[in-house]
């Protein structure tokens, strides 16, 4: 069955086809990768599939329903849930409270309830800080929960942001870029909890410019270029597919492509 | 945390603020200190309010004296025209208030930083107008009288009584603003102050969140606004104007942004640092504002936030 199903979507920045007829289908259940060279529209890709930004044509299926044109907060209610290439920490808040905001909509209390302090809430709370205190447990932070979230060190706000996204109970995550700027160490780190989560049932769509991670986790890899699908695959067909070479470092560089894409 | 100390944690303000409510009068020689304390609680209800908003939310509004004049003008409008009972009229104000916001609100609150500046800033201003040139309802720029406030058959009189009414609706606005931080709702509402976009793909209506914030603030403005007016007798189109609704802000932004309790503080400092600067005479407004410049130069963050700041590194 698929879980996400974008069909030639198309999107026009300033007169540039950013993204130009691009349809994905993604299977339950597993790893599905976005690659391409820098530009090629793999945030964007992205940012539509999350309602961040409305596509000019074609349509987005989330298990089934048409979903096109939906909010971001809609979609999230609906179980997709996403992280960002460029942190988007709530760093006033403590490491805990930024997961315990990724309950939300779990949470069932009115603004009455809340303003009161009825009973309700404070069995709400306890509840969304154990859900919390779990999610965390599973990314490797459970000791800083009571840090304040901004004093973190990247590769853990890198961490902070998956479970923040797990504690909402995704059916589909997807991971912007999990792995940028984080080091060999924590970039396994987060090979070990992609596996998990996908342990778990949860689809995960990754984009990322790791190939190691990539080739080493991914099901299935989706190659864009200049807005377009170049190739899609294993990451086997994929790694071997002239097209996608020269797509990486034109021509000349093909031997070094290909030694990158190993 | 323990049980206890959570106990703790979410009583320990609420025992401060009853304990100054209560404490305070023991220290005042004049009645004229009760009515500056009733001031003071008045102030920082509103403050309290303009705190959800602006230090939680993160959404400026430099409008809010327009909900303060909404709420004074409903004691005065209500019972003189329409014959209504006084205390009716501040829940009904408060009402308005909030429908006002919902619908003001709504289109405002999509703007960010500067334009929701200049947006409230238009709003305050507007309500400030027709309070003005509504003359035959309002009495227009020379305001109007208030009728005293009646409860149960009795006339609220005396800066001390005030000075208790006041400083027990404050403590209740206190408690349900902690009460509000500590919810499923405070949380999406500072999450939105950190980052819209992460809020919204965990799931929060972000707009929507905003209007009931402002609602929410805006009924806390009115209310005050009705005491003002109820503890003065006498209420001129200035209380909604933009002065006004600079003060609130100075108010929020000297105690601390995000820190209730610094919403008492802010309101103190800036209703009784006039009180004592008068004595300069005409050099009184400059030396305030001296005053106030010094304080955000040295306590960046507000009052409360930096001191405790500064306290937790000496128990470090």
């Amino acid at each position: 069955m698929m879980i996400l199903e974008a069909d030639r979507l198309a999107i026009t920045f300033g007169g540039v086809r950013a993204i130009d007829g691009v349809s994905i289908s993604i299977p339950c259940g597993q790893v599905f990768s976005i690659i391409g060279p820098n530009g090629s529209g793999k945030t964007t890709l992205i940012n539509l599939v999350s309602g961040i930004y409305t596509p000019q044509d074609g349509s987005i299926r989330l298990a089934g329903d048409t979903v096109t044109g939906l909010a971001p907060d809609q979609l999230a209610r609906r179980g997709l849930s996403r992280t960002f290439q460029n942190l988007q920490i709530f760093s006033r808040m403590s490491v805990l409270e930024n997961v315990m905001v990724g309950r939300h909509r779990h949470e069932r209390t009115g603004i009455l309830a809340d303003l009161l302090h009825w009973p309700s809430v404070g069995r709400q709370n306890e509840a969304t800080r154990e859900a919390a205190h779990t999610a965390l447990a599973r990314v490797g932070l459970a000791v800083v929960a009571e840090r304040p979230a901004g004093s973190l060190d990247y590769g853990a706000l890198k961490r902070l942001e998956i479970a923040r996204a797990l504690a909402s109970e995704p059916m589909v995550l997807l991971l912007d870029e999990p792995a940028a700027g984080c080091n060999p160490v924590e970039t396994q780190e987060i090979d070990r909890v992609i596996r998990s989560i996908v342990k778990e049932g949860i689809t995960v769509v990754l984009v990322e410019h790791d190939m190691r991670l990539v080739m080493n986790i991914s099901d299935r890899v989706h190659v864009l270029a200049r807005g377009r699908t170049l190739a899609e695959g294993t990451p086997e067909q994929v790694r071997s597919n002239a097209e996608v070479i020269e797509a990486y470092l034109g021509v000349h560089g093909s031997q070094e492509a290909a030694h990158a894409l190993d | 945390m323990s049980l206890r100390a959570l106990l703790e944690a979410r009583l320990l303000p609420v025992i401060l603020v009853v304990a100054i409510v209560i404490v305070l009068p023991l220290f005042f020689p004049s009645a004229y200190y009760y009515r500056i304390g009733a001031l003071v609680f008045i102030f920082a209800l509103a403050v309290v309010g303009l705190n959800l908003l602006m230090g939680f939310a993160g959404q400026v509004s430099l409008g809010h004296a327009g909900f303060l004049g909404i709420g004074a003008y409903s004691v005065a409008i209500g019972p003189v025209q329409f014959g209504a009972p006084s205390w009716l009229c501040l829940f009904v104000g408060a009402i308005l208030s909030g429908a006002v916001a919902f619908a003001v609100g709504r289109p405002i609150l999509k703007l960010k930083g500067h334009y929701l500046a200049v947006a409230t800033l238009g709003f305050g201003l507007l309500v400030a107008i027709v309070l003005t040139n509504e003359a035959g309802w309002t009495g227009g720029p020379d305001g109007m009288n208030v009728p005293p406030l009646m409860l149960f058959g009795w006339r609220v009189h005396g800066s001390d009584v005030w000075y208790w009414l006041a400083g027990a609706t404050f403590v209740g606005g206190f408690m349900l603003a902690l009460n509000l931080m500590e919810s499923p709702t405070g949380r999406a509402l500072q999450a939105i102050h950190d980052s819209e976009i992460a809020a919204r793909v965990l799931g929060i209506d972000v707009a929507r969140k905003k209007v009931t914030i402002f609602i929410i603030s805006a009924m806390y403005a009115s209310v005050a606004g009705s005491f003002l007016a109820l503890f003065n007798g006498l209420i001129t189109p200035d209380v909604a104007g933009f002065l006004g609704s600079i003060e609130l802000v100075a108010m929020v932004v000297l105690g601390g942004m995000g820190s209730i309790f610094g919403s008492l503080v802010g309101a103190a400092v800036l209703v009784v640092l006039p009180q004592v600067l008068t004595v300069f005479h005409e050099y009184e407004q400059a030396l305030l504002g001296l005053i106030v410049m010094v304080f955000m130069i040295f306590l960046r963050q507000g009052i409360v936030p930096s001191i405790a700041a500064v306290l937790n590194g000496w128990r470090k």
